[in-house]
């Protein structure tokens, strides 16, 4: 949480343990705050929070390894068909959630070294055709994969899928305290990815200040040097594109459980490019920027939808410009104008990553023996 | 036999359609290095553009000869895409020239998404009904083989800008201009060459071919909305990369390659997988055919450059 504390502004610098608090205290006060503007923006804190997550896993891959993946929501579909496939009537198949959730990580693992291996020579343009090029085909196959056999259920999709049940603890019920007093189900749904979010990023963390980490800064910044430098860029990338993948293929779990249907139609390349801005409008290689990005620009469109489409009816009459159509104007402009005016986003990744004191101050003391 | 030759005239016909919107990508790839992602949905901009005139023309005057009209059409559908490609180097490209490789890339998807959801905000999300001026009854040459007017009309006239385009870029001094720039940017701004220009010029004549391509694809399928350009512009990158990026006679070589790929790939795709997989699968072989040329020959059927520059 360290570098999401820092991004606090003011506070951050001064009291960074403060910081972290009141991160901590916003993130279980939002719902109460959002649930007071209906039912509905809590479940749009949830999305929000998928959202983060598959922001997160993408800045491993863009920000963090310097490879541009446009197909990125593919793994977040595998995840969600792995779910669908294994709990829901479909198949009539009900594995539960911990027998899944794995499976889910494990294939999107998979899907990502199957896309790896062939474009470990490319680098950034191409990458970035070849990557969307990999996204559409897995839509187009879940699109048609209804004939002659029915595995995908074609554009319908799938649904009924159970919910997330933790022990027998089904998620999607509401838990009634008191007589008049209930726990909502968004509420539970909420604190249970908000916890998948925090361990994402602590472990994100982690990994950035960890030899892989490092390994892929080099290889970002340069790849023949890194090359030089003895870093296998093959493993490395490949470890890029599966971590990625992998938290895709979780969030992709979550997800189709909270959703309770899945169809080709979350998965368009609108989505990957949505979560790209996100990345983008963050911070690329910056944790904070990813989780940032990922909050105002799942919150905004919403916002807007709110705010804006009964201010047309007012000013016109009538809605000029649906939701729909407002959230991809302002995700396109704001990809264009971040890397018009403020190309590292609105949370600048900082070039160095060593926290760690006392492996500096041991450094020092070598250096100066 | 007869399906055969079908196929084959399919191909050759979207081929030379990919060919034209290929050469755009090929040219701004060879002077800048960046792939505008814009570019094929200049091409809807051009195809929605030309639709509305022709319904304007259609209101204003409804004895006009249908080839007056088309031609009164495609010249202000032109006009107005040259318009964009210009708007777009200038305000969005040309700032990053020099910025970290990515930051292009990432506009012009920014920009391609702009493009889209202006079109949608114009036009709206229905599919429109493009007006077939020229005609599309079937011609018979051959029993069982059919070709349309439109379709002859479309592989000639990509022919014809074809050799056009490669006149301007061989013999002309603006041609020479290009080359050098492609080249050796500073080099080329050195010997007195406006490179600003030239690039400029570059995006504009891209986006012209693209408008005449969009043309061709909305009368060729009878068809036109505000996510059209995407999947062309796709596999027209496609084309130009399996041609060699940066390579003129490689773009139009890839387009008809692809667009012969893929229409018997489409034609027999049935037969190959034993049912398993059909014709809705159409779109994919440029995917894969662009994934085993960056695999195998990432320098494309005629180029000489590498995958790596970017």
């Amino acid at each position: 949480m360290n570098e999401l504390a820092a991004a606090v502004p003011w506070l951050g610098k001064r009291n960074p343990m403060a910081a972290r608090w009141l991160i901590l205290i916003i993130a279980i006060v939002a719902p109460f705050i959002a649930w007071q503007f209906g039912k509905s923006w809590v479940r749009i804190l949830d999305f929000a929070l998928l959202y983060m997550m598959l922001a997160l896993g993408l800045n491993l891959v863009v920000g963090f390894a310097g490879l541009l993946d446009l197909g990125y929501i593919a793994f977040y579909a595998v995840g969600a068909y792995t779910f669908a496939f294994l709990a829901s009537p479909h198949f009539d198949i009900h594995l539960p959630f911990w027998a899944i959730l794995p499976l889910g990580a494990g294939f999107a693992a998979l899907a990502g070294i199957m896309l790896g291996f062939p474009v470990l020579r490319l680098r950034g343009d191409y990458l970035a055709i070849v990557t969307l090029g990999f996204g559409e085909i897995v839509r187009i196959f879940m699109l048609n994969l209804n004939y002659p056999v029915n595995i995908t259920n074609g554009p319908q999709g799938i649904n009924m899928i159970d919910p997330i049940n933790l022990f027998g603890w089904d998620l999607s019920r509401n838990i009634q305290v008191t007589e008049n007093f209930s726990i909502n189900s968004l509420f539970l749904y909420y604190y249970f990815f908000l916890l998948a979010v925090t361990g994402s990023i602590i472990f994100i963390q982690r990994l950035q200040i960890s030899r892989v980490g490092r390994a892929w800064a080099a290889m970002r910044d340069d790849e023949l040097a890194a090359k030089a430098i003895g870093i296998n860029t093959r493993n490395m990338k490949l470890l890029a594109f599966s971590l990625g993948a992998t938290f895709g293929g979780v969030s992709g779990c979550l997800f189709g459980a909270f959703q309770g249907f899945v169809s080709p139609e979350s998965f368009s390349l609108m989505e990957s490019i949505a979560v790209l801005t996100m990345v983008v409008f963050g911070g690329m290689g910056n944790i904070a920027g990813a989780v940032v990005g990922a909050f105002v620009l799942a919150l905004l469109p919403e916002i807007l939808r709110d705010v804006a489409v009964p201010l047309q009816q007012t000013l016109f009459g009538h809605v000029l410009l649906d939701p729909e159509v407002l959230r991809m104007l302002l995700l396109s402009l704001a990809m264009i104008l971040m890397m018009l005016l403020r190309p590292a986003g609105m949370i600048p990744a900082r070039a160095r990553y060593c926290h760690d004191e006392h492996l500096i101050n041991k450094l020092k003391q070598e250096a100066a023996k | 036999m007869e399906t055969l030759i079908q196929q084959l005239i399919n191909g050759l016909v979207i081929g030379s359609v990919y060919a034209l919107i290929a050469l755009g990508y090929t040219m701004v790839y060879g002077i800048l290095g960046l792939i505008n992602f814009a570019h094929g949905d200049v091409l809807m901009v051009g195809a929605l553009v030309a639709l509305q005139t022709m319904m304007f023309l259609m209101g204003m005057a409804p004895g006009m000869s249908p080839l007056a009209m088309l031609t009164i059409a495609l010249l202000v559908a032109i006009v107005v895409c040259m318009l964009l490609g210009f708007t777009m180097e200038r305000l969005a490209y040309r700032r990053l020239r020099n910025a970290p490789r990515l930051a292009p890339l990432i506009t012009a998807i920014g920009v391609s998404f702009l493009l889209q959801t202006l079109a949608m905000i114009i036009w709206g999300r229905n599919y429109h009904t493009f007006p077939q001026l020229i005609s599309t009854t079937p011609l018979q040459p051959i029993e069982g083989v059919f070709v349309t007017p439109v379709q002859i009309a479309i592989v000639l006239a990509s022919a014809a800008l074809m050799v056009g385009l490669l006149l301007l870029v061989n013999r002309t001094k603006i041609g020479r201009a290009m080359r050098a720039t492609a080249e050796n940017h500073r080099v080329a701004s050195l010997m007195g060459v406006d490179t600003n220009a030239v690039i400029a010029f570059t995006f504009v004549i891209g986006a012209g071919l693209a408008a005449v391509a969009g043309v061709m694809y909305a009368s060729n399928y009878g068809i036109a909305h505000y996510g059209m350009g995407f999947m062309p512009g796709l596999k027209a990158f496609t084309a130009a990369v399996l041609g060699g990026i940066g390579n003129l006679g490689g773009a139009m070589l890839g387009g008809v390659v692809l667009g012969l790929v893929e229409s018997f790939g489409a034609g027999y795709i049935e037969h190959l997988t034993f049912g398993f997989l059909n014709s809705s699968y159409q779109d994919i072989f440029a995917f894969i055919i662009l994934g085993l040329v960056l695999i195998f020959r990432p320098t494309g059927l005629l180029g000489e450059r590498v995958s790596d520059r970017a």
